[in-house]
């Protein structure tokens, strides 16, 4: 049973504001405001998403810089809570185009119409884009999405890559085109968030690929759609076999850790054929989460060095090699190196002739950070670094540094090798032939290297 | 709220607005829409009402122009009609006479041709909140739950209960529930199934405690009937409703394995939900219902090891978040789980800080032999890190591993490197740490005190770092050649010492290293006296003179009580007891799991009545003795409410002073424990002559004496039990202090019997078990339940001891089956109370 449900902008003010019990005390959007804000001063920590004071829980989630939060006095599930919560912003984002302050306050009126219907007296009712079309009557006010940052997995494509449409991932479910008729399209992205860390010798120590499947359908008349995988995927892996399948960089098969679905999909021929059936509900929905720990060719060798020269000097070497085939090119990519805590200056030398290449030394968080526009694939580039210190250093500066933590967006590149071989409409007529994206990314959740 | 900029006029998009004068502006523009039949009029309207309702957002008080949007709200807009329900809803309770006047046309609004403005209607009509416009609430509820539209069923679905709230006897006169509960049953839209589901609960439950009908009609929304029903149709509901059928599903009672499995296999694929809300309320049914099922238990634990896993990388930071406290709960009762995945649980860059602190709890509870030192070298590598908060937590899980470790050799050299690091924040934690690790395995205290006594005190800031080092240098002073010279110095800088836990315990390390080394500290400990008697904080002081009159009175007394020997610490006193740990897992997927608290202790009383146990319990009775009397008509309801949830006791340190803490209430008067004697059919003098314990009294006094000295450890040696236990004949034991045990006591023995298939069928009502287990001296202090399903709660008495033993026990009359929980004051003996007790449940119908 949800209370309350709001809306906060960074700064605490209230966005949307609805009270569907009337049971907690006047002023819960500021205390958990302040609880948020000044959770731990002292140790600068995020306040965890649920949290209770005085009986009220608080259960928040952070999307596009804003507190999405509802309160209740019952002792409910946190995780459903949560997902709700994620949920409304999507379907937010499904009927605005897209989620910021600026379009949610332009849209609040739009916003209530939905809250009103997708909780009622604290019981979620329904989430489904499609089905709560028929109870909206406003029309969403678009902003211009061009001058705001990007936001979700989705926003990545919009950069660099010609190849998409640019408007597509903001467009409302409801909103018309400026040419009066909707174009029939449907997007399939497979997006992989991967976490390495390599040991200070270049050792991986730990890989992980957390991927999912998202779809976002504009396709009118619900037609079934067939997404076909890999043929020899494998799920599961048979306990005690943890750590023998080594062979995949070499084209074996690719083994996932576990799967889920979206409650749309079919899964009776996945067992024989790989192949999801599935009718997909308007706007943007996960249809497939998957985990994979299977060894894989992680896309950067980083390699960082920190040496003593002369006695309060150092000299940093940082080397990322691309370890992915040339016509793919990496995007936004930042890596960061945490110094010494007496650092007083870094100087920067960058190799000869790069472009697109800014260094910076953060002197508040003793950090360096190398900022690429891209790397292509098959390319190595190098950083080197000198800091000057303000005492003498112990002796062990590699435990004082370190470790590199890098950052990056590959389009078109997918580190697990699963793949969409086919995605199949059901035809309605012989001249219904709608657009299909099949994109994939790579995302770099966390990507270490140890000194 | 500070608004961010002054809106124009008639912004389209109306941003924070400010003010009062903007409220007596809108109302003057409203006023003059009012009557205007202007073309764009409605467009006019749109743009006043969203100023109205951002202020109403913003927190700006618009209640003033309350009569102005009722006099708007007559338009067949419905974006318009749609803020103006919202504007009501809002603000109806603070002008109930002016809400008056909306009924009107939300009552015409619910006949209208469209069910979706039926639906809205209905549903701002049921949200106005105010009591004396209820009169015009039934009729359209009524009629809503018939209408054709399943949106209609649905709003006024929900509506029944919003009117319960309102006005309790409107909705319950009206016949509300039955429709719902008829609705429930048989409508062909699983979300008008789904709200009557919930609003049967909530006005069931809230009802339950006035009335045995709504505590059976509770038990028929468990029963078997409803239960499958529900989750045949499981794939119609929403996920949201599907949580909530599972919820229910947790709860029920299966009467066999077949419908165990039956329900196991029909929910399988929910394991496979994209939504982790959907696999957490699947887990939960999966473990609730395998609970007397060891190996099946077994099987759930690794069938949803892969998904949980999924679900912490796959979702939100937010949602990793609440299934680590979930992962955290299982790997508690089942460490071994998850022992090859911790590479899982290492943290990653990008994971919150919150992420990372459940992270590194979860590493320390799955640490053993097998992984330990991967996991230790992972924490090390965070020991440096620079989130400092993080390398804290590292260095504090480095150390609780080593405590809870069988290769602390390893660990401890470790720990020792820390301190290498020169860092003052790492140095301080580790110092923490060495001495609690030393308070446990004194063993180690040679190689510890070699690195600790290299420390120079001057680099250490942290209070509680130099308390440790303090600590361990008047501990271990007589291994630490300069102990008594580092003693002095710190004394000499009494003055700029800050904190007064360092110097308390600079009092007492000076006065430790004075009895070991005398000579060396006499002039030390003059000083510190001298300092401490001087000192401006109370403890301080306090304790000063203590030590000095301690001194004057006799050295030698000083001695023992100051220095006297140890016994190594086995388990800190911040240890989770078990029941808490069990009250939790019985609320799994709630928030008890994220707070790590039973729900009791963060729900207030006034809510408390919706929870989990009440609604298994509300059917119970005090059993007593004499039912005819009258007694059993006044259901002691209180109590009923509160068995097993007692707030009374915090329970923090019920592992170490459940002794103590029993002992003392046994001496409690039985005229002294208020309502509860009334019901124990006994007077005090029959207590009196019952009871010839007097010498065990005593005997059980001495004993808490010493545990409050902390000399008497938990198990202290019991007697050898005798081979067969007897029962005293007559105990007496009051509900009160049945609860209370209950919650303080671990649980002994957990065990499933059968009973004779002549007992199963002659058990009709709880009042024929009772009087059997009289006969065998087992006394039964509460029952409840309808066939087949009876839940009681037992106690026996050692015959001529005060140890007691309480029985959980709830008897399937159609599979002939019992579960038993036993807890027992003296735990050595719970398996021979178990035996007899199931000797006696399994006579019972043969004689």
């Amino acid at each position: 049973m949800i209370s309350q449900f709001f809306v906060l902008s960074q700064r605490g003010d209230h966005i949307v504001f609805r009270d569907y019990r009337g049971e907690v005390p006047k002023g819960s959007a500021e205390i958990f405001f302040r609880k948020v804000k000044f959770w731990n001063e002292d140790e600068a920590e995020e306040a965890p998403p649920v949290f209770n004071i005085d009986g009220v829980n608080y259960i928040h989630v952070k999307v596009a810089g804003l507190y999405f939060v509802v309160t209740t006095m019952v002792n409910i599930s946190p995780s459903l809570l949560l997902e709700l919560l994620q949920r409304i912003a999507r379907v937010t984002k499904d009927y605005l185009g897209v989620l910021n302050e600026d379009s949610l306050r332009k849209n609040f009126i739009l916003v209530y119409e939905l809250l009103d219907e997708v909780i009622d007296f604290g019981y979620p009712q329904t989430t489904s884009t499609e089905a709560l079309k028929s109870y909206i009557f406003n029309e969403p006010i678009m902003v211009d999405a061009g001058r705001m940052p990007p936001l979700g997995p989705a926003a990545m494509f919009m950069q660099g890559s010609k190849r998409m449409p640019g408007t597509a991932v903001t467009k409302s479910v409801v909103a018309n085109e400026p040419g009066g008729k909707k174009r029939e399209e449907i997007f399939v992205d497979i997006i992989e968030k991967i976490s390495v860390t390599f040991s200070s010798s270049g050792y991986i120590l730990t890989s992980e690929i957390d991927g999912t499947i998202q779809m976002k359908s504009y396709l009118s008349g619900n037609p079934e759609i067939r997404l076909a995988l890999n043929e020899d995927l494998g799920i599961g892996r048979s306990g005690s076999s943890t750590h023998d399948y080594r062979s995949s960089s070499g084209g074996g098969s690719v083994v996932l850790d576990d799967c889920n679905f979206h409650e749309s999909v079919q899964l009776d021929s996945f067992d024989i054929d790989r192949t999801l059936h599935l009718i997909p509900p308007d706007g943007e929905f996960p249809v497939m989460n998957y985990r994979m720990t299977q060894e894989f060719k992680p896309p950067f060798r980083v390699t960082a060095l920190i040496e003593e020269a002369g006695p309060s000097r150092a000299e940093v070497l940082l080397k990322i090699r691309a370890d992915f085939s040339a016509n793919v090119t990496a995007n936004t990519i930042t890596v960061q190196m945490p110094v010494p805590s007496y650092t007083m200056r870094a100087s920067f030398e960058l190799e000869a002739g790069a472009v697109g290449q800014t260094t910076d030394f953060k002197e508040g968080s003793r950090r360096l950070e190398w900022n690429l526009k891209k790397i292509v694939g098959g390319s190595e580039h190098t950083l080197r670094a000198k800091l000057t210190f303000s005492q003498e250093s112990h002796g062990n500066l590699t435990k004082e540094a370190g470790p590199v933590n890098m950052n990056f967006t590959i389009p078109m590149y997918n580190a697990s090798k699963l793949q969409v071989r086919y995605l199949q409409i059901s035809k309605k007529s012989k001249t219904y032939n709608p657009y299909r994206w099949v994109r994939y990314v790579t995302q770099a959740n966390s990507y270490v290297a140890r000194l | 709220m500070a608004p961010t900029a002054p809106s124009p006029a008639k912004s389209a998009s109306p941003s924070q607005p400010s003010g009062k004068s903007e409220v007596s502006d809108l109302k003057q523009q409203l006023r003059q829409l009012a009557g205007s039949r202007a073309p764009d009029a409605d467009d006019q309207r749109r743009d006043v009402f969203k100023r109205v309702i951002s202020c109403m957002t913003a927190g700006i008080d618009v209640s003033a122009a309350f009569g102005e949007m009722v006099l708007c709200s007559a338009t067949s807009d419905v974006v318009l009609k749609k803020m103006c329900y919202l504007y009501v809803g809002v603000h109806a309770r603070a002008h109930p006479d002016l809400a008056l006047l909306t009924i009107n046309f939300l009552q015409r609004d619910c006949r209208d041709q469209d069910p979706t403005i039926r639906g809205l209607a209905l549903r701002s009509l049921c949200s106005l909140r105010v009591p004396n416009l209820v009169e015009y609430l039934v009729a359209p509820l009524t009629t809503g739950l018939k209408d054709p539209s399943a949106y209609v069923r649905m709003v006024a679905s929900v509506g029944a209960a919003k009117l319960y709230h309102i006005s309790t006897t409107t909705c319950l006169d009206a016949d509300l529930p039955a429709a719902l509960k008829a609705l429930m049953l048989s409508d062909s839209d699983a979300q008008v199934v789904a709200n009557c589901l919930h609003s049967l609960l909530e006005i069931w439950t809230l009802e339950a405690a006035n009335s045995e009908a709504a505590a059976r009609e509770i038990e028929t929304l468990y029963s078997k009937p409803v239960v499958f029903y529900l989750l045949n149709r499981i794939k119609e509901f929403s996920e949201w409703a599907q949580c909530h059928v599972l919820e229910l599903a947790s709860k029920f009672l299966p009467s066999d394995n077949n419908e165990i499995f039956d329900i196991m296999n029909l929910l399988e694929d929910r394991l496979q939900h994209a939504n982790g809300a959907v696999v957490l309320a699947t887990i939960k049914v999966f473990l609730h219902l395998t609970m007397s099922m060891t190996d099946v238990h077994q099987q759930v634990y690794e069938r949803i090891k892969a998904p949980l896993l999924t679900l912490v990388g796959a979702g939100s930071p937010e949602q990793s978040y609440s299934v680590l406290c979930h992962l955290h709960l299982l790997v508690m009762r089942a460490p071994m789980l998850f022992s090859s995945d911790y590479k899982s649980f290492y943290c990653q860059f990008s994971d919150p800080s919150y992420v990372k602190k459940l992270k590194l709890e979860m590493l320390t509870a799955i640490a053993n032999e097998s992984n330990t030192y991967e996991i230790v070298t992972e924490l090390c590598e965070y020991a440096g890190n620079v989130d400092v908060p993080i390398a804290r937590e590292s260095i504090r899980a480095v150390g609780k591993i080593a405590l809870q470790q069988y290769d602390v050799n390893a660990i401890v050299d470790r720990l020792l490197q820390f301190l290498e690091m020169d860092k003052d924040y790492v140095t301080a934690e580790t110092l923490v740490l060495v001495k609690d690790l030393l308070r446990k395995y004194p063993q180690w205290s040679h190689d510890c005190i070699a690195v600790v006594g290299n420390i120079s005190s001057q680099n250490i800031q942290e209070p509680k770092g130099k308390a440790a080092l303090i600590w361990m240098l008047g501990e271990y002073s007589q291994d630490m050649h300069d102990a008594p010279y580092i003693l002095e110095s710190l004394v000499d800088n009494w003055d700029e010492e800050q904190s007064p836990e360092v110097r308390l315990h600079l009092l007492t390390a000076v006065m430790k290293c004075f009895f070991k080394r005398p000579p060396e500290t006499q002039k030390a400990l003059g000083a510190t006296l001298a300092a401490g008697l001087a000192d401006t904080h109370q403890d301080v002081h306090d304790r000063a003179l203590f030590y000095y009159r301690l001194l004057q009175h006799d050295p030698a007394v000083a001695e023992r009580v100051v220095n006297p020997p140890k016994q190594a610490v086995s388990v800190f006193a911040d240890t989770q007891s078990s029941e808490i740990k069990d009250r939790i897992f019985d609320e799994f997927n709630s928030l008890s799991v994220v707070y790590q608290k039973p729900s009791y202790m963060f729900t207030d009383k006034e809510h408390r009545g919706t929870f989990e146990y009440s609604e298994d319990l509300t059917n119970l009775t005090v059993g007593v003795e004499a039912p005819e009397t009258v007694i059993s008509a006044q259901r002691y309801q209180e109590n009923d409410n509160d068995l097993l949830l007692s707030t009374s006791d915090k329970e923090d340190n019920v592992t170490r002073a459940s002794n103590g803490s029993s002992t003392s209430t046994y001496n409690a008067p039985p005229d002294l424990t208020g309502p509860s004697s009334l019901l124990s059919s006994q007077t005090p003098t029959e207590t009196a002559l019952i009871n010839p314990g007097g010498p065990t009294y005593s005997a059980q006094t001495n004993f808490s004496l010493d545990d409050l000295l902390g000399l008497g450890v938990p198990d202290t040696p019991a007697p050898p039990s005798p081979p067969a236990l007897t029962l005293n004949s007559k105990p007496v034991l009051d509900p009160g202090t049945f609860q209370k045990k209950w919650g303080q006591l671990a649980l002994s023995l957990s065990q499933e019997c059968s009973l004779s298939p002549q007992g199963a069928a002659s058990l009709m009502n709880p009042q024929s078990l009772i009087r059997h287990m009289q006969s065998n001296y087992i006394q039964c202090i509460a029952s409840g339940g309808q066939p087949p399903n009876y839940k009681f709660f037992f106690y026996g008495q050692k015959d001529g001891a005060t140890a007691f033993y309480l029985v959980e026990c709830i008897v399937n009359t159609a599979s002939a089956k019992a579960q038993l929980k036993i807890k027992a004051d003296d735990g050595t003996t719970a398996q021979s109370f178990s035996t007899l007790f199931q000797s006696a449940l399994s006579k019972f119908g043969l004689s």
